[in-house]
């Protein structure tokens, strides 16, 4: 059968951007197709911004912004998103932190009103900052110490592959640090990072621009207008020597395995990175990519596998340095030292012979499909377009991606994956604690 | 209004009219072999969901579950890797999952590959081959993932919890133990595909950028020569749940007990099921509700508290479970019983009522808003019988419900004496001060 390339459909979402005088940036992409919205405001905080000594205070700081702002009272936020007919929630990455809404349309205007509130101001409290110390706590236990593998590898590879406190600390927290946090802190930290400059508004949905625009001016108008502060270099130089850890996880019943190398800057180099977002995909992606087929199906050295661009899953909404992550697990009683090599086999030997015939597009197919779907929900356009504005000022790009990656050529991916050598690598190894 | 006032308060902006309930296009056919295939019209991007409901109650445990893992390991025309690359290259992927009730293939893909995700589907339906070293691979695998599962407190907690409710029902164990997958091999498997994976009762869900009568046909065309007359089996209703002393399922060292509590409901056509649903939303059901507000925004023992009423062929539980700091085990558990008497011996105040209702109604609109998750109800619907006009009439009960209605639907449904009770966490821990509240039977995990 000759191979056919799927021709890679594209969207056509509209983009309206603009900029109020405080300096808030907008993004309005309208689509009536349901009566429904999302909304979605973005800061340009994250967890490398957060200052030694507090860590987890990026993602304190994000409950501490549900907890009543200006006319608002603690509960009313929630009830009143709810109480339309909505979902709500906030979450903490690298570079950013956002927080968001998707509604019945009829609700829009209530949605903005609510983000503008906070946005004018939180209601910081000591009642209010200890009962949400002590909810992130119990987050951390749930996801981090009462299971196995908790934070893996998102939070126990960064600090093997960097050395500066912004990318190596742990992003969730330690206790201690998120017991000494105090009301001041929280005040200090709005007044800088949550300026009307640093913040991106985006709404997408069944919207009507030139309403949505009077809405928008009428609630985010009057915010005070605060400048973004200074954005710190977060760079660190590449790995020149390999670099292995290994801990022991008392509940993990199986060893496992990450490994990371540095890519190209996301943002100033993305045609560069593009071919590592690609090649994740084609070594980990599915039944008949590479390293499914030797590690797991041939070999039977590893048990589930998987590959991706940025610690938290995270390809098109992160900044420099990043990096491409394999992470496995293992059978029991399994040999990671076999596995790595493996895997150092494997990228060899697609860097040195390239890929098979079709195996290319059909992987950038399969990309598309992914890209498209998660663009269908109404927030996660808003969500995607709000980083992408700020982070890149092209919030269009969302609808560019499927395209974009399907004109990586197998060139390129045999160069991105000649880059992923030994000494360049990060990688961490969980002992198998509670294996019985 | 004095000038200080307003810039003191800005008045919280009312909400639009509503938008009705607006149901999509779609197309229904029965085919000759029994295969129903519905397919629903929501063009937003050009892909196609895909959604095969079929009925596989009563299945053996450790079978079923390897069967779900390698069906898609190898047919006469195509081995694993070429079904997998196949697939891809149309954009699209399918997998297989099972559970007490059914067992489901699922994927999406680009539209333009309908056609062929639907040959490749009707491949494997008729002819898959469970290869032997396949077959060995997915075994070691599954046996895997079960030891991971068994290692997660969020996993012992319903293995408990489902023991305890459903006694000797094919519901009560969800989960097959290492030895038994170990024993399986290929001619079982085989042979459960003939007796079970066939065409009547089953149904096939196209969501997408189709033409509903088109997409019939191309299912028709491609799935028509799936046959097959092997069983069914119908499942025993769900026994009635019997209250009695807390279930305490010892975890040593655990630094957070996991809290299960399962209550009486009703399947989603009863008559109660609207207020029922509204009664839960008011107790535990959404962010918005008495108990996270409670345990969570006042107390800070919890992270994501969440109530649920879930939905089986063979009968509906609702559950409610929270992941509490082992200290504040039992102070959890009291408030927990405190919200649901108060529920169910006070009538919930009107606008308690009214924010649940618009939240209900909210979602619904937005559960319709993407093809995934048009797919996913309109299959999930499907498989107990329903069609999706039954959105509608849900909705208008929901409008309907009175205070009075929740009221005595709570009184009935959320009353804490005929709670079901189980706890995993450190036994020594926690077993005394739950003792202080309520009788208590300790095991271990």
């Amino acid at each position: 059968m000759p191979t056919r390339r799927a021709s890679i459909p594209a969207t056509k979402y509209p983009v309206e951007r603009f900029t109020l005088d405080n300096g808030l940036r907008v993004v309005l992409t309208p689509d009536r197709s349901a009566p429904v919205i999302g909304v979605a405001v973005v800061y340009d905080v994250g967890i490398r911004s957060e200052p030694e000594g507090r860590t987890g205070f990026a993602h304190l700081f994000e409950h501490l912004m549900f907890q009543g702002s200006e006319n608002l009272e603690k509960l009313a936020h929630f009830r009143h998103v709810q109480g339309a007919g909505g979902t709500f929630n906030g979450s903490t990455h690298l570079d950013y932190t956002d927080y968001f809404e998707t509604l019945p349309s009829n609700a829009l205007e209530r949605a903005l009103f609510l983000e503008a509130d906070r946005m004018r101001g939180p209601r910081l409290t000591e009642e209010n900052l200890r009962n949400q110390v002590d909810v992130v706590k119990e987050e951390i236990r749930v996801n981090v110490l009462n299971r196995p593998y908790g934070g893996f590898p998102w939070l126990t590879l960064p600090p093997v592959m960097f050395d500066t406190f912004p990318n190596a600390h742990d992003g969730y927290g330690s206790f201690d640090d998120l017991e000494s946090a105090t009301v001041a802190d929280a005040a200090d930290f709005f007044r800088r990072y949550y300026a009307s400059g640093n913040a991106v508004l985006a709404v997408s949905g069944d919207i009507d621009v030139t309403e949505a625009t009077a809405l928008i001016e009428r609630h985010f108008g009057d915010v005070p207008a605060r400048p973004a502060p200074q954005r710190p270099d977060f760079a660190e130089p590449d790995l020149t020597a390999e670099r292995r850890h290994s801990y022991t996880d008392r509940l993990a019943p199986l060893p496992a395995v990450a490994g990371a190398w540095r890519v190209p800057d996301p943002v100033t180099d993305f045609a560069g990175y593009l071919p590592y977002v690609v090649l994740a995909e084609v070594l980990t992606d599915g039944d008949a990519s590479r390293l499914v087929e030797r590690l797991v199906q041939r070999d039977r050295t590893v048990t589930s596998l998987g590959g991706y661009l940025g610690f938290m899953g995270d390809p098109f909404d992160v900044r420099d340095p990043t990096a491409l992550l394999l992470q496995a697990h293992l059978p029991p009683g399994g040999d990671v030292d076999k596995v790595l090599r493996t895997v150092d086999e494997e990228l060899d030997r697609l860097a040195t012979d390239g890929l098979t015939e079709g195996e290319l597009a059909r992987t950038q197919a399969r990309m598309a499909t992914h890209l498209l779907r998660d663009t269908d929900a109404v927030l996660g356009r808003a969500l995607r377009m709000a980083v992408l504005e700020q982070q890149r000022g092209e919030p269009g790009l969302l609808n560019e991606l499927p395209r974009l990656v399907g004109e990586v050529t197998e060139e390129q991916v045999r160069a991105a994956a000649a880059t992923l050598r030994p000494q360049r690598r990060a990688s961490i190894e969980v002992i198998a604690g509670g294996a019985r | 209004m004095t000038a200080t006032a307003e810039t003191a308060t800005r008045p919280l902006p009312p909400l639009g009219p509503n938008r009705r309930l607006k149901l999509p296009k779609q197309a229904e056919r029965t085919l000759d072999n029994g295969l129903t295939v519905i397919a629903v019209r929501r063009p937003a991007v050009p892909l196609v969901e895909l959604r095969l409901w079929m009925p596989f109650g009563r299945a053996h445990l450790a079978r079923g579950a390897m069967l779900a893992q390698t069906m898609l390991a190898g047919t006469a025309e195509l081995t694993a890797n070429q079904i997998a690359a196949e697939l891809q290259k149309v954009g699209g992927g399918l997998s297989a999952g099972v559970d007490p009730d059914r067992l489901m293939l699922s994927g999406a893909g680009l539209v333009t590959g309908l056609d062929r995700m639907l040959e490749i589907l009707a491949d494997v339906l008729t002819g898959a081959t469970y290869p032997g070293d396949w077959v060995e691979t997915e075994r070691d695998r599954l046996v895997d993932r079960i030891q991971v599962a068994q290692s997660q407190p969020a996993h012992l907690a319903r293995t408990a919890l489902l023991k305890r409710i459903y006694g000797r029902h094919p519901y009560a164990v969800q989960t097959p133990e290492p030895d038994q997958v170990r024993a399986v091999r290929p001619p079982v498997l085989r042979k459960l595909h003939s007796e079970r994976v066939h065409p009547a009762g089953a149904v096939l869900v196209l969501v997408g950028d189709v033409q509903p009568e088109r997409a019939l046909d191309a299912a028709e065309r491609a799935l028509a020569g799936w046959g097959g007359d092997g069983h069914s089996a119908d499942l025993p209703p769900a026994p009635p749940l019997e209250p009695g002393p807390l279930l305490l399922v010892d975890r040593p060292g655990s630094v957070q007990s996991s809290l299960r509590l399962a209550l009486p409901a009703v399947p989603r056509t009863h008559p109660d099921h609207a207020a029922l649903q509204l009664a839960n939303l008011v107790f535990g059901g959404y962010f918005s509700s008495r108990w996270v507000e409670n345990i969570r925004e006042d107390k800070g023992y919890t992270y994501g508290p969440h109530s649920l009423v879930e939905h089986s062929v063979a009968g509906s539980v609702l559950v409610a479970g929270a992941e509490v700091a082992t200290e504040v085990t039992a102070p959890a558990l009291l408030e927990t019983m405190y919200e649901l008497g108060r529920l169910a011996a006070l009538p919930p105040k009107p606008e308690e009522l009214e924010q649940a209702r618009q939240y209900a109604l909210g979602t619904l609109q937005l559960g319709m808003s993407t093809q995934a998750g048009l797919a996913s109800l309109t299959s999930a619907y499907a498989g107990n019988g329903l069609r999706l006009d039954f959105l509608a009439e849900h909705a208008a009960r929901l409008a309907k419900a009175t205070v009075d209605d929740v009221a005595e639907v709570a009184a009935r449904y959320l009353a804490p004496a005929r709670a079901v009770t189980v706890v995993l966490g450190d036994a020594e821990r926690v077993a005394e001060p739950l003792a202080a509240l309520t009788a208590v039977r300790t095991e271990s995990a």
